[in-house]
């Protein structure tokens, strides 16, 4: 019998190890951008008015914590999340951007106006560049960026309501003492 | 108007790739050797070179817009991986914390070897009869049989 020991402990360690495996969600892959400084950004406008082309550049919105959420309205998960996100910028008292990816200004202004709009701005990022620079890879993707214009925290994938009440919301708080 | 725009802007995209495609056969190959190293995030067991998915076709465009601008191949890859972490390489490089990944099987395989080699070692010889054994197994092996 006791040759079998050492066999079933091999066995059951790899079982933990793997089972341990399953509980990862392989989408969740770490961003090496967090630590460092947010890629830089001038993106029109959405619903600029068409004679004045304003733009937002990453640069004002140095010296703020602030947010910014990758969405597209073609990105059926984005509608998951929206509820959410405008909950999010009301609780959140920093600005939340919006990094309107690969999308129509069209069909994107149609959707904020059907689904409610929660962001300070909403840039357009037709050519999907600033959003290659962040590394975006499934929409929705949210970021927060600190005063330094620093990335502090990656979300990929919709925010769930924990997401946000145990990740986000606690690091705003820290951040902009008081914003919230 | 604006789908004209678009319009145009893609066939000159389509211009341009097709252009490059042609003007450059030794780029086109590059590309298509980096692009078989990266992987693809949205469908993680693909290539970027043989993904579908439109991240696989910004990457490859991002590759070979970065080549024809005279960056090397090393560049290139350091660039993704500034975005997408070590992750998008399917050859990971030589690290402390990659050392596990691909010393592991060789470990594993050393391990096994060392355990099959113990468990098959020969026995020990038995040890040598002593004289009375020996003069008593004699007594006994030239003892005539007894008839069925």
């Amino acid at each position: 019998m006791r040759r079998f020991v050492w066999p079933l402990l091999v066995f059951l360690a790899l079982v933990g190890l793997l089972g341990a495996g399953l509980q990862r969600d392989p989408r969740d892959v770490p961003s090496p951008l967090v630590g460092r400084a947010a890629p830089t950004f001038e993106l029109p406008l959405l619903a600029a008015a068409p004679a004045t082309p304003a733009t937002l550049s990453s640069q004002s919105l140095r010296g703020q914590v602030w947010v910014v959420n990758v969405w597209a309205s073609w990105c059926v998960a984005c509608q998951a999340e929206h509820p959410v996100l405008i909950d999010l910028a009301r609780q959140a008292g920093v600005p939340v951007i919006g990094l309107n990816y690969k999308d129509q200004p069209a069909a994107a202004s149609a959707w904020l106006a059907r689904h409610g709009n929660p962001y300070r701005a909403t840039v357009q990022d037709s050519a999907g560049r600033v959003g290659l620079d962040f590394g975006v890879y499934g929409v929705p993707e949210t970021y927060v960026i600190d005063r330094a214009g620093v990335i502090r925290l990656k979300h990929t994938g919709p925010l769930t309501p924990e997401a946000v009440q145990q990740r986000v919301l606690p690091l705003l708080r820290e951040l902009a003492p008081g914003a919230g | 108007m604006a789908a004209g725009r678009i319009r145009r802007a893609a066939l000159l995209t389509v211009a341009l790739w097709a252009g490059a495609a042609l003007a450059d056969p030794a780029l086109d190959a590059r590309a298509q050797a980096l692009g078989e190293q990266l992987r693809c995030l949205v469908c993680q067991n693909e290539t970027v070179a043989a993904s579908h998915a439109e991240l696989a076709q910004d990457l490859r465009a991002q590759i070979r817009e970065q080549l024809a601008a005279g960056r090397s191949d090393a560049e290139v890859r350091d660039f993704m991986v500034a975005r997408y972490g070590e992750f998008v390489l399917y050859r990971p490089p030589w690290s402390a914390r990659t050392g596990l990944l691909w010393l592991g099987p060789f470990a594993a395989l050393l391990a096994a070897v060392v355990l099959l080699v113990r468990r098959n070692r020969r026995p020990a010889p038995p040890p040598a009869l002593s004289e009375a054994d020996w003069r008593r197994a004699q007594r006994l092996l030239d003892e005539p049989r007894s008839p069925p």
